[in-house]
């Protein structure tokens, strides 16, 4: 399963940011997690939210470059070595990661969200191995 | 030192008397070779016969870069294809270069020239001078080279890019003067001190050019140098450098009005100003057998001087240009025109017509930046994707500037929009 992640490309201006997360405010839209990639000359920030397509419109609606992209939520039980594990599946079937970061930890698992080039040859391996993936319905609970 | 005192220091009758002479020749040349101006003089109601000496010249049509890029690549050539020995191009108003073209004798005036404006710069037989603007379609490496070779002084070929060899050679050789652009000698003069190399130049001299810069700029270049600067002035249209230049009085720029004949006019009526007073610099290439131009405007703000000068030359002379009156750009001695960057950008269809350029100088050095818009849908979600389309942007304002600038993506709506006229050009550079 894949959730619809909103990717805002914001350029490195003062108060930028903070203007992304006002309209996001406005809107009562709530933040599940963020990344921000920085470069010298723009950010592309990354948001797991509780209604991504509606956070895309406002966002577009303000002017900004929303879109939504695809991604993988997996959860990563407590115990050493578990991720690389993934990865090493992952990457024996040369699917290559664009990105990931953390989106929450519970008291069994951790769960990250991650980018992938082949969504669904990832999701099949990782469906082989039993790993859990998280729904935008699962999502939209925590 | 003056080069050629018969030229240089004729009396004003016997002058206009040459002039006048001149003129009536080229009129009556370009009225029978080229096309254009044939159908531009009799637009206007003027034959050859019209033209009897140099005051009849307000009779004749202007002509401009605009009828240059008409007629691209060759229109404008007075000469057989036969006859022309060299080509040299410079940036036009868009997509299309500006195209000259030099007979033998074109290259004889202009190596004549420059030769008259090095020696204004004290360059003699025993000088060893690095010609440091590019060599190539861009007159300045070529045009300085063959002054160079003229006068008779050895000629260090280096064009440009590599200023550690620059200045390694600078000592090495110990050369006496240098060709190059302002801001680039400046630039120099730094790397000099921070490798602690200052003591050890023979330099004494420098000819600069291909952009404006101010009288404090040349004391300060010859303050750490511990040289005398002179500012050279040309444009590819009517010939390259040479045009004119300052002789060690800095009082104007000395015009070699015997090729070039120079009027100041007001570029909103077209009307000529009176001496002194500011406008548009006009030449007409008296002597031009390959691509002759009639009252061509230069765009350039000036003001024009009469009188014999304390070196003893009665050349019309020039102040220092005070500005232009059209949008063009001087960058690292290229010349820009934000409609190329325009006309660029076009062809790359993610980007929206959004554009904003940032002129600055760092370290001497100018920098051109350009912010553009993406249309929405090509905003992407990785790194890359971002990355691959700045390159390739990037490799479009090159391909058409031949210049590097930086590239900077914007978001959507980041860039101001103007009510009226647009604002494309932030000048962040002070003519110190």
């Amino acid at each position: 399963m894949t959730v619809n992640q909103v990717s805002v490309f914001i350029e490195n201006r003062q108060g930028r940011l903070g203007e992304v997360l006002h309209v996001l405010k406005e809107n009562g839209v709530n933040i599940l997690s963020i990344s921000l990639a920085d470069t010298t000359e723009y950010g592309l920030l990354r948001l797991i939210v509780n209604e991504p397509e509606r956070a895309r419109d406002v966002l577009l609606e303000a002017g900004f470059s929303s879109m939504l992209t695809e991604v993988i939520i997996i959860k990563v039980p407590h115990t050493p070595g578990a991720l690389q594990n993934i990865l090493a599946l992952i990457a024996e079937k040369n699917v290559n990661i664009e990105y990931m970061y953390g989106l929450s930890a519970s008291a069994n698992d951790a769960s990250i969200v991650m980018k992938t080039n082949e969504l669904d040859l990832a999701l099949e391996v990782l469906r082989a191995q039993s790993i859990g993936t998280m729904s935008n319905e699962e999502l939209m609970e925590l | 030192m003056i080069w050629n005192k018969e030229a240089e220091c004729m009396s004003r009758e016997e002058m206009t008397a040459l002039q006048s002479e001149r003129l009536v020749r080229l009129v009556k040349y370009v009225y029978d070779n080229v096309e254009f101006y044939r159908r531009r003089m009799d637009a206007a109601g003027v034959k050859p016969e019209d033209i009897h000496g140099i005051e009849d010249i307000t009779k004749l049509p202007y002509t401009t870069k605009d009828d240059l890029r008409d007629t691209y690549p060759f229109g404008l050539f007075a000469a057989p294809h036969s006859d022309i020995v060299r080509i040299h191009a410079s940036s036009g108003t868009t997509g299309k270069a500006t195209v000259v073209g030099y007979t033998a004798a074109d290259l004889d005036v202009w190596a004549e020239c420059v030769a008259r404006c090095l020696s204004m710069a004290g360059v003699t037989r025993n000088d060893i001078i690095q010609v440091a603007y590019g060599y190539g379609l861009f007159t300045g490496g070529l045009g300085a080279h063959y002054g160079a070779e003229r006068v008779g002084a050895m000629v260090v070929p280096m064009s440009t890019g590599n200023s550690k060899k620059l200045t390694t050679m600078m000592v090495d050789f110990g050369a006496t003067a240098i060709a190059c652009t302002p801001s680039y000698l400046l630039h120099l003069s730094e790397v000099l001190r921070d490798n602690d190399m200052l003591d050890k130049i023979k330099l004494r001299t420098a000819i600069c050019g291909a952009e404006p810069w101010t009288d404090k700029m040349r004391t300060d270049i010859e303050g750490r140098l511990g040289i005398s600067a002179h500012d050279i002035y040309g444009l590819s249209e009517i010939m390259g450098p040479g045009v004119a230049c300052d002789c060690e009085y800095h009082s104007g720029l000395h015009i070699c009005e015997d090729h070039f004949y120079p009027e100041i006019i007001d570029p909103k009526t077209l009307e000529p100003v009176a001496d002194g007073e500011t406008g548009e610099l006009v030449f007409t290439t008296l002597t031009k057998e390959g691509i002759p131009l009639i009252r061509y405007r230069t765009k350039d703000l000036t003001s024009i001087r009469r009188g014999v000068c304390e070196c003893g030359r009665t050349s019309v002379r020039i102040s220092r240009f005070s500005g232009r009156s059209d949008d063009m750009l001087i960058i690292r001695g290229v010349n820009v025109f934000p409609s190329q960057v325009e006309a660029a950008l076009i062809e790359v269809e993610e980007v929206t017509p959004h554009y904003m350029m940032i002129v600055d100088r760092e370290n001497n050095l100018d920098t051109l930046e350009i912010q553009v818009e993406i249309d929405k849908k090509y905003y992407t979600d990785e790194i890359r994707g971002i990355e691959r389309l700045t390159k390739k942007i990037a490799g479009v304002i090159q391909g058409a500037l031949g210049i590097n600038a930086k590239i900077k993506i914007m978001g959507p709506g980041s860039l101001k929009r103007s009510e009226g006229k647009a604002v494309h050009v932030i000048d962040n550079r002070k003519l110190i």
